[in-house]
């Protein structure tokens, strides 16, 4: 991730930049789930054409980090340019819809594609089951929390809709990144670096 | 799969389409009177133009496009060669009018006896809902179905379906098997257009292998302007795919399902014939502009200009359907059709309202083997302002979105904003301006900068059916004039409900609408004036100085 330190009355504060991509089917969310992020609010979008990109700046105690989201079409004709997109990412969501199986079943399949372009440990990945509001119409039950166990992935269920859990699942990868993240020794040996780039 | 343009080694593409196709600027001198010479008529740019030079729709269906417009021997006997031209314009006039009556009417004879007892208000309605549900499909066994004016189908060549205009491709797969049927009875060569008419419909066939374009339509238009459309439509899907991918996929697979690649882009192509229904910029093959003080526009265009990138080859900014500004590389033009094309593309989507979107998109009449990347976003939350940077290299989105953050910034250093606020709250000018009294409406369109300019459609023409009745008279003038057999400069016409006029010259297209009281000697004065009016407003109608990085 690329660190930049800014300085304030305290001192020098770092800022941390997070790129997350949203990956998944057609019209399981993602784009909803950006927007309930970034926006705060949730409204009928049409289908998004190509990638869409949001940026969300957080000012934390400790640090700035900014959010830089990239949402993808989900679309086959689109797939072959958004791979570009999620190269360097540090996080990917990979949403499906609680309410349809066969998005489910899809969801797996960008995690295999993801795991050819990814080493384990390079990228924080996290399961979301997004449309919670719709329980009465649940098609996926505990399919998703196992195979997020087995997979070692983190695991979410979310509703941009009534607003459950979206900045949770932000927030997640973030921390997890952070945490798990080798990176972080380095980032304390070199505090003076401007930039470092991604492991 | 498809190459990306920025791949290739600078602008050097095999087929050289990046070059402007057909000679431009060549004739200018040489045009003969009436009226202006090209390049000097009102609108005409003063530094050469901004687009790839066309002659309007024949471009689209000109033989080096690989199409040939061809009728039907039938209807071609059915026509008396005798007739004078002026008489046979009349007759059409007299019957467009009663026709367009009738249609009034037969629709208002299958709303009441349509089962639901209502007929779809607009088109668009039915395929928004059912895009946003996922389940109401039309039932294509129903009245309302069939009685949708203009139908639209695209299948390949296998006679697998690609797009409905309405009602799911599944259900009417028996239909587009009639059609592949007829298709194969119809036509030996590739590339051609055939028309059948019958029982009050026109039914168009456009090939354009590997794909198939049927229109069924109830409209007056010709079948050239049918075709016309269709081939917009076959653009829409190449603007997707790119032609060389489209063409590979069904050399490896002949009856490969394309809808799996087009998912959830069939309202782009909705959109586009919804647009074509209502914009004369398709019919024109033009361009209209947003009407901007000169001084402001220029502001605009230096900042864009100034905000450029290595692999920038357009900055447009536009506002609804109208452009602003446009800047370009050097040397490199755009065509008419392609920019339509990015108007539908933003107008087909909400999704550019939020963030900042990066899609490849080709631009088929500017370069149909390859992809370049579009950076599309509005520059400020609830103005329609959307800003559109056309990039060669997939990329450099961090970049191009730079490009955007110090366009913004001159925007606001030159202190244009607010003059850019004002003229947005005025997108369309009234005709009253010109202050001719029988004056109703005009079109008008300068051939060497591929732009045109025309009034808000104002009383009586306020019914949504009015306005199409008015873009229909314009669309039939239009086909008169651009008949390819019998092409007529000037037209003038007397109606019960209005009079129309159309001069067609080497520098320009103008077509008018009249009070049906006035008179013809009237209406040749009126036009004076009107010319007159336009060249004093030039400035602020069209954009004069073209800038390029
Ligand atoms: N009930 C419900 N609907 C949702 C939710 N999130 C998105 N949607 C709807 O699902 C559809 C597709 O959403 P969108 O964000 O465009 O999906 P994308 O294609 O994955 O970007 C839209 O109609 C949304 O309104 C949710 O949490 N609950
Ligand atoms: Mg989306």
């Amino acid at each position: 991730w690329a660190q930049q330190g800014t300085v304030t009355p305290e001192g020098p504060r770092p800022s941390h930049t997070y790129k997350v991509v949203l990956l998944g089917s057609m019209s399981v969310g993602k784009s909803s789930l950006a927007y309930r992020y970034v926006k705060n609010d949730f409204r009928e979008l049409l289908p998004t054409v190509g990638c869409s990109f949001f940026t969300q700046i957080l000012e934390l105690d400790e640090a700035t980090v900014k959010f830089e989201i990239w949402d993808t079409a989900g679309q086959e004709k689109y797939q072959s340019v958004c791979h570009l997109y999620y190269r360097d990412a540090h996080a990917a969501l990979l949403v499906y819809d609680i309410a349809n199986k066969q998005t489910f079943s899809r969801a797996k399949l960008w995690l295999e594609e993801l795991e050819k372009k990814f080493l384990p440990d390079e990228i924080v990945i996290a399961l979301v089951g997004n449309k919670t509001d719709l329980a009465a119409e649940r098609e996926v039950t505990t399919e998703g929390e196992d195979f997020a166990r087995t997979k070692g992935l983190l695991f979410m269920e979310t509703s941009a809709k009534s607003n459950h859990q979206v900045n949770d699942v932000f927030m997640a990868v973030g921390e997890l990144w952070h945490g798990s993240s080798p990176f972080i020794v380095t980032e304390m040996l070199l505090p003076a670096s401007p930039a470092c780039t991604t492991p | 799969m498809a190459a990306d343009v920025h791949k290739k080694k600078s602008w050097e593409v095999p087929n050289g389409s990046l070059a402007p196709g057909d000679g431009q600027h060549a004739e200018r001198s040489e045009s003969p009177t009436p009226g202006l010479a090209q390049g000097t008529e009102p609108g005409a740019g003063q530094e050469g133009a901004m687009f790839v030079h066309t002659r309007s729709y024949e471009d689209l269906t000109s033989p080096e496009d690989g199409a040939a417009a061809a009728r039907s021997p039938e209807e071609r006997r059915g026509e008396p060669a005798e007739q004078s031209s002026m008489e046979q314009i009349s007759k059409d006039f007299s019957e467009l009018s009663t026709q367009l009556t009738g249609m009034a009417l037969d629709l208002d004879e299958e709303m009441r006896a349509g089962k639901e007892g209502k007929l779809e208000p607009s088109p668009q309605t039915a395929r928004r809902d059912s895009v946003l549900s996922g389940k109401e499909e039309e039932d294509v066994t129903m009245d309302a179905w069939r009685s949708h004016r203009k139908h639209v189908f695209v299948l390949s060549e296998a006679g697998k379906p690609v797009y409905s205009r309405y009602g799911s491709e599944e259900a009417l797969s028996s239909t587009m098997g009639v059609m592949m049927a007829l298709v194969s009875f119809l036509e030996a060569e590739k590339n051609a257009i055939r028309s059948i008419h019958a029982d009050g419909y026109k039914v168009v066939f456009v090939r354009r292998s590997p794909l198939v374009l049927v229109a069924v339509a109830r409209t007056r238009q010709s079948e050239q302007e049918i075709a016309h459309e269709l081939l917009y439509i076959y653009y829409q899907i190449l603007s997707l795919l790119t032609w060389t991918q489209l063409n590979h996929i069904f050399q490896q697979k002949q009856n490969y399902d394309l809808r799996r690649l087009l998912a959830g882009s069939e309202r782009i192509t909705d959109n586009l014939l919804d647009l074509m229904a209502h914009d004369p910029s398709f019919l024109m093959g033009a361009v209209r502009c947003l009407p901007l003080a000169a001084s402001v526009r220029d502001a605009v265009s230096s900042s864009l200009q100034q905000a450029k990138a290595k692999s920038l080859v357009f900055s447009i900014l536009l506002s609804g359907n109208q452009l602003v500004s446009l800047v370009r590389k050097k040397d490199q033009f755009l065509h008419p059709i392609d920019l339509h094309l990015l108007f539908n593309l933003i107008s087909s989507s909400s999704s550019f309202r939020e963030g900042e979107a990066w899609t490849p998109i080709c631009l088929p009449k500017f370069n149909s083997s390859g992809f370049f990347h579009a950076h599309i976003s509005y520059l400020e939350q609830e103005m329609d302002l959307c800003l559109l940077l056309v990039s060669t290299d997939r990329e450099d989105f961090f970049t191009v979105s730079d490009c955007k953050r110090r366009f913004q910034e001159r925007l606001r250093r030159r202190g244009v904003q607010h003059a850019l606020h004002e003229a947005l709250r005025t997108p369309f000018y009234s005709v009253a301006q010109v202050g001719i009294p029988d004056l109703r409406h005009f079109i008008y369109k300068s051939k060497s900068s591929g732009l045109f300019t025309s009034p808000e459609i104002e009383a009586p023409y306020v019914q949504e059916e009015e306005k199409e009745r008015l873009l229909g008279l314009y669309q039939y003038l239009h086909s008169r004039a651009h008949n390819s057999s019998r092409p007529l400069k000037n037209i003038y016409f007397t109606g019960p409900r209005e009079n129309l006029l159309a001069w067609v010259t080497n520098a320009f297209e103008l077509y008018v609408c009249y009070s049906p009281l006035g008179t013809k000697a009237g209406a040749i004065n009126a036009v004076n004036k009107l010319m007159k009016w336009i060249r004093k407003e030039e400035d602020r109608l069209f954009i004069l100085t073209p800038q390029t990085y």
